[in-house]
C-alpha cells in the first residue's frame, strides 16, 4: 500500500541487513535477520539506490529518467514496495 | 574449494541455510531444549577445518545464511574463527545464543570476524522464574547484560522468548523489554514440542485461553510497532487446525548439520526411524543435497499420502512436519496430525483435552537425564 508516505523519507537498509549479489542463482538477494528475499526486477532498481542518502523523491526521479513510465504510477509502485520491505524488516523508512 | 565436487544433477533449488549445531554443551539445562535426547560429547564434535569445509561447501552450492547454534555455540572456542570464514564466503552469519558466556570481550572478538547479527535467547521476563527453567541461578541477569552490550555494539539484536504455561500472561512485559531495548526483532515463540521439549509436554504446554491471550497480545502489538520492529509469533501445534511448514519443507531451505557432522533435513530428523544421515566427513555437502536418499525421501510433493496428495496447500505447508507425524502415528509418512484434515487430528486434540491442570517438575536437559526420569510422554503407540 502506498499509505502516503512523504518523498523526502530517506529509506535505509537496517542494521543487519545486506544487499548482494550470488553467483550460485545469478540473482540479487536481500538478506537480513532471519529473512532472506529474491527481490525481482524492479525491486532490484529501487533497491540499487536505497543508500541511506537519497531520499524518495530522488530515486523516483531516478527511476522516471530511466524508465518509460508516468511519474506518479513508479512513485506509487516504490513507495509501496518499500513499505512493503519496511515491513518484513529489511529496511528502515 | 577445489575439493567440492560438481553438483551431480540440478534436481533441487540449493539450500538457503546452513544450521550448523557446533556442539551440544551448554551451561543451561532448559527442559524444552531442541536437542535429542541423546546429547553429543565434546570429544566427538567436529574439528575446525571440518566445520569451514562445510561452510566451503556450503557457499559453493549456494547457501546464503549460516547460523550458529548448539547447544550453547560460544561454548567453542573457535567460534570466532568460523565467523571469519564465513564472512569470508559472503554468508550471512547469525549466531543464536543463550547470551551467557558473552561478554566485552568475546563480543568484540565475535564483532572483528565479522557477525551479522545476534538472537539472544531468554527463558523468561521474571529473572527467578528464568533461572528456573534454565537450571541455572543468576542466568536471566546474564542475558540481561548480554543484551545491554549486544545494543552498545551497534549490532542488530532479536530477542527470542520462549513461551510455555509458566511464562504466557507475561508476553507483554517480554515485548516492553525488546521496546525498551530497541530490539529490531523479536520472536515470541511457543515451545515447539520435539526433543526435549515433547519429553516435558505436560509440564510446558499451555491452555488455550493462554495461547489466545498470547495472540491477542502479539497482534495488538504488531498493529503498534509496525515498521519499528518485527515480531516473529509460532505457535503450539495442539490447537492449531492446519500444520507449520516444517523447515520451510523437507531439504527444500535448510541442512542441518550436528555436533557429530551428520547432515540432516530438520533438528530432529534423528528421532525417525529407518534413516541413516551421511556424514559430512564422508559425503560432499552437494551430493548430501542433491542425492542422499534421506533428503530425497521427503522432498516435494511425490511422497504424500491423501488428503495431502489432492489438497492445495500441499505446496505451502508440505504436508506438516515428518517427526511429529512419527511422533503421534508411529509413521512419519502420514499426513501432520496438526492438520484437521488428517485422519489421526484427534491424537493432537486429545493432547490437549487430557494437559494436566497442575503443571509437573521439568526433566532437566542432561546427559542420561532422560532415560533416568521416567517415562511420561506416550511418544508412539
Ligand atoms: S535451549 Fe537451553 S539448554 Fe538447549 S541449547 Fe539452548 S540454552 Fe542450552
Ligand atoms: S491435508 Fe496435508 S497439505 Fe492439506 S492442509 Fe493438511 S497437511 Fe497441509
Amino acid at each position: 500500500m502506498s499509505a502516503a508516505l512523504a518523498e523526502d523519507v530517506v529509506p535505509a537498509f537496517r542494521p543487519g541487513a545486506k544487499f548482494r549479489f550470488d553467483a550460485v542463482r545469478k540473482a540479487w538477494v536481500v538478506l537480513a535477520p532471519e529473512r532472506l528475499f529474491v527481490p525481482d526486477e524492479p525491486a532490484v532498481a529501487v533497491l540499487q539506490l536505497v543508500d541511506g542518502r537519497r531520499s524518495l523523491g530522488a530515486i523516483v526521479d531516478d527511476l522516471a529518467a530511466r524508465f518509460n513510465a508516468p511519474r506518479p504510477v513508479i512513485a506509487e509502485d516504490v513507495a509501496a514496495m518499500l513499505t512493503d520491505l519496511a515491513a518484513k524488516g529489511a529496511i528502515r523508512l | 574449494m577445489n575439493a567440492i565436487e560438481p553438483t551431480p544433477r540440478r534436481a533441487a533449488e540449493p539450500p538457503l541455510g546452513l544450521i550448523l549445531e557446533l556442539t551440544h554443551r551448554c551451561p543451561l539445562q532448559c527442559p524444552y531444549c531442541s536437542n535429542p535426547l541423546e546429547l553429543a560429547r565434546a570429544s566427538a564434535e567436529l574439528d575446525t577445518a571440518s566445520w569451514c569445509a562445510v561452510m566451503e561447501q556450503g557457499a559453493a552450492l549456494g547457501a546464503l545464511q549460516v547460523h550458529f547454534t548448539g547447544g550453547e555455540p560460544m561454548a567453542r572456542k573457535d567460534l570466532p574463527a568460523l565467523v571469519r570464514r564465513a564472512a569470508e564466503l559472503g554468508l550471512y552469519s547469525n549466531l543464536i545464543t543463550s547470551g551467557v558466556l558473552l561478554d566485552p570481550g568475546s563480543i568484540a572478538g565475535l564483532i572483528a570476524a565479522g557477525i551479522d547479527h545476534i538472537q539472544l535467547s531468554f527463558q523468561d521476563i521474571d529473572g527467578a522464574a528464568g533461572d528456573d527453567v534454565a537450571g541455572l541461578s543468576g542466568a536471566h541477569a546474564r542475558k540481561l547484560q548480554a543484551a545491554e552490550l549486544i545494543k552498545s555494539s551497534g549490532l542488530p539484536l532479536t530477542l527470542n522468548f520462549v513461551i510455555q504455561r509458566r511464562n504466557a500472561e507475561r508476553v507483554p512485559r517480554m515485548l516492553a523489554l525488546a521496546e525498551e531495548l530497541g530490539a529490531g526483532r523479536v520472536e515470541i515463540a511457543h515451545v515447539q514440542y520435539y526433543g526435549w521439549g515433547l519429553r516435558n509436554r505436560a509440564a510446558l504446554l499451555p491452555s488455550r485461553e493462554q495461547l489466545d491471550f498470547t495472540t491477542e497480545v502479539v497482534e495488538a502489538a504488531r498493529a503498534r510497532l509496525k515498521g519499528r520492529m518485527v515480531i516473529d509469533y509460532v505457535v503450539p501445534d495442539y490447537y492449531a487446525r492446519r500444520p507449520k511448514a516444517c523447515m520451510g519443507g523437507w531439504a527444500r531451505r535448510e541442512m542441518v548439520i550436528t555436533p557429530t557432522g551428520k547432515a540432516m533435513p530438520c533438528h530432529a530428523a534423528d528421532s525417525l526411524p529407518g534413516f541413516a544421515f551421511a556424514s559430512v566427513t564422508e559425503v560432499s555437502l552437494a551430493e548430501i543435497w542433491h542425492a542422499d536418499p534421506a533428503f530425497l525421501r521427503f522432498r516435494g510433493t511425490a511422497w504424500m499420502p491423501e488428503p495431502c496428495q489432492s489438497c492445495d496447500r500441499r505446496e505451502i505447508d508440505w504436508g506438516g512436519c515428518r517427526c511429529q507425524a512419527f511422533a503421534m502415528t508411529g509413521d512419519p509418512e502420514r499426513t501432520d496430525p496438526a492438520c484437521a484434515l488428517s485422519p489421526d487430528h484427534a491424537l493432537m486434540q486429545a493432547v490437549a483435552f487430557e494437559r494436566p491442570e497442575i503443571a509437573p517438575a521439568y526433566v532437566y536437559r542432561r546427559i542420561g537425564a532422560a532415560e533416568a526420569a521416567e517415562a511420561p510422554v506416550e511418544a508412539a503407540d
